[in-house]
């Protein structure tokens, strides 16, 4: 289980939590090609180690967040708000 | 190889057992294959089984990082089933369910199979008209399939709750469903592939590809660089980041799902039973433990570790639908990382890489495809063109919106 820190209400448990997936996936233009949609639909960095994620405190403020996880420990190493430019670069 | 029988066991008993030897070869790595696949799990194992024995490649290697069968081959509840909506995954699952009909025969070793059908319970008169809808489709894609009505249900499972909170109104049986042991599966296709002169190399982690434009030309292991003509890959967890050193990306996300067994106990349960509403599937092995599985954990994770709320979450359905399994204590808990694609649909064949093939995508269901998996994987290497049963399953199908979305349409519990 996680102990995630809301940057809003502090530190709670993942069940009080909805997952968002992966952060800063950029949609392409609408002009591009069905290779470059298919990328940006379906495939994904799936990170195996810091991986940049969103997270919803669905049983709490109710506000959206940026997390920065490992997937291999689940240490929690960074967190900060949607909008904010991502400490250490944007790349999974 | 040695032939398994009753005078064979009958033989060695006399002799005090003490003559059995190693059920396969511990090969030494060769510089160069024809084929090299990556992953000893039930898929990567069946499929060099299947290129020696049918098509008589004869330089195979199989690469495993860990152990033979130490992934989710190791780590799953062991159901096979072929109860699909679609006719692509029907007839592909089918195919697997008729081989693993005839595998104990095939690798001459017992892998346990129970065909004591799987019964998908029923709670609300909207998911009973959609299981009306989901069985005429199964037998339409000539499957066995059948409705049941409460009394019947209690009859096959009379463990089940007598006055439970969600009223069971029926449910869905495939009676040809069942269980196997699938470490036997493992072994057996280990032992026949070793025998027909595959190397099967543990301990053996790929970190690389060479590559020459469009073509793989050797594989980098931590046991040296094996030259090769073509590559099948295999692995569950780690294939997102194999095709990354290949070059290209997968639509997979990696997660946690998590199982249990309680301690064993003398036959109560016969058919596996599945809730898709309570999100649960017991079963019970031969050696008597109950089997549990339930939903997976939501985030990304490769850490092999379930959550503890899923796991309340879980018992706490079992008991709901069985409460004399409240005495039972359980024994273990572990958890594999399963890889979900977009249609919960694997994916196989072709690769944009010219000679390399996958195998991957089997989310939680990849166990009872094991030998359809092995057996199309090898014909679509030897051919270079996938195999008609899987061409609907290739890489490519997100590019032409061609999904095959049975999470939806075959009430998957995940």
């Amino acid at each position: 289980m996680l102990y995630i820190p809301c940057p809003f209400c502090g530190p709670r448990d993942d069940t009080e939590f909805t997952y968002g997936g992966p952060s800063h996936v950029k949609r392409p233009e609408l002009s591009c090609n069905d290779r470059e949609w298919t990328q940006y639909l379906y495939h994904r960095a799936n990170t195996k180690g810091p991986y940049r994620e969103r997270w919803l405190h669905t049983f709490g403020c109710g506000r959206w967040f940026n997390v920065l996880r490992d997937t291999t420990t689940h240490e929690i190493k960074q967190i900060y708000r949607m909008g904010e430019v991502a400490p250490g670069g944007e790349s999974q | 190889m040695e032939r398994y029988s009753l005078l064979n066991v009958l033989g060695h008993a006399l002799r005090g057992n003490t003559g059995w030897g190693p059920a396969w070869r511990t090969p030494t790595l060769q510089r160069s294959y024809d084929v090299v696949v990556i992953g000893g799990g039930g898929h990567g194992l069946a499929t060099a089984y299947f290129l020696a024995k049918k098509h008589g490649v004869r330089r195979v290697a199989l690469l495993e990082r860990g152990h033979i069968g130490q992934g989710n081959s190791g780590r799953n509840t062991q159901v096979i089933r072929s109860n699909y909506f679609y006719p692509v995954s029907s007839s592909f699952f089918d195919h697997s369910l008729k081989l693993y009909e005839g595998l104990g025969r095939e690798l001459n070793f017992n892998v346990m199979l129970r065909q004591s059908g799987q019964i998908n319970l029923v709670h609300t008169l909207h998911e009973l008209e959609i299981v009306r809808r989901w069985a005429n489709a199964i037998r339409m894609n000539g499957v066995d399939a059948e409705v049941l009505g409460e009394a019947e249900i209690r009859k096959l499972v009379p463990t089940l709750n007598a006055r439970p909170r969600f009223p069971i109104l029926g449910g869905l049986i495939q009676r040809r469903a069942g269980i196997s042991r699938h470490d036997a599966v493992v072994w057996g296709f280990a032992r026949g592939a070793s025998a027909h002169g595959v190397d099967l190399v543990q301990g053996c982690e790929v970190t690389g590809f060479r590559k020459s434009g469009d073509r793989i030309t050797g594989v980098e292991t931590s046991q040296g660089v094996i030259q090769c003509d073509r590559v099948a890959m295999s692995v569950s967890n780690q294939c997102s980041v194999l095709a990354g050193m290949a070059g290209f990306s997968l639509p997979i996300t990696t997660t946690t799902l998590q199982a249990m067994v309680t301690e064993p106990i003398k036959p109560v349960l016969d058919p596996c039973v599945i809730s898709a509403s309570i999100h649960v599937y017991v079963s019970q092995s031969d050696r008597g433990e109950i089997v549990i599985g339930g939903a997976a954990d939501v985030y990304n994770s490769y850490k092999q570790r379930g959550s503890f709320a899923v796991t309340r979450s879980v018992l706490s359905s079992v008991l709901e639908l069985f409460p004399s399994f409240s005495r039972l204590k359980l024994m273990r808990q572990w958890a594999g990382a399963v890889d979900i694609t977009p249609d919960t649909s694997p994916i196989m064949g072709l690769t944009p890489v010219r000679n390399l093939y996958i195998n991957c995508g089997w989310g939680t269901g990849g166990y009872k495809a094991i030998p359809a998996g092995g057996d199309t994987m090898a014909n679509t290497i030897v051919n270079d063109a996938p195999h008609p049963l899987i061409r609907a399953f290739d890489l490519a199908r997100f590019e032409r919106g061609a999904l095959i979305d049975e999470g939806a349409a075959s009430v998957v519990a995940h």
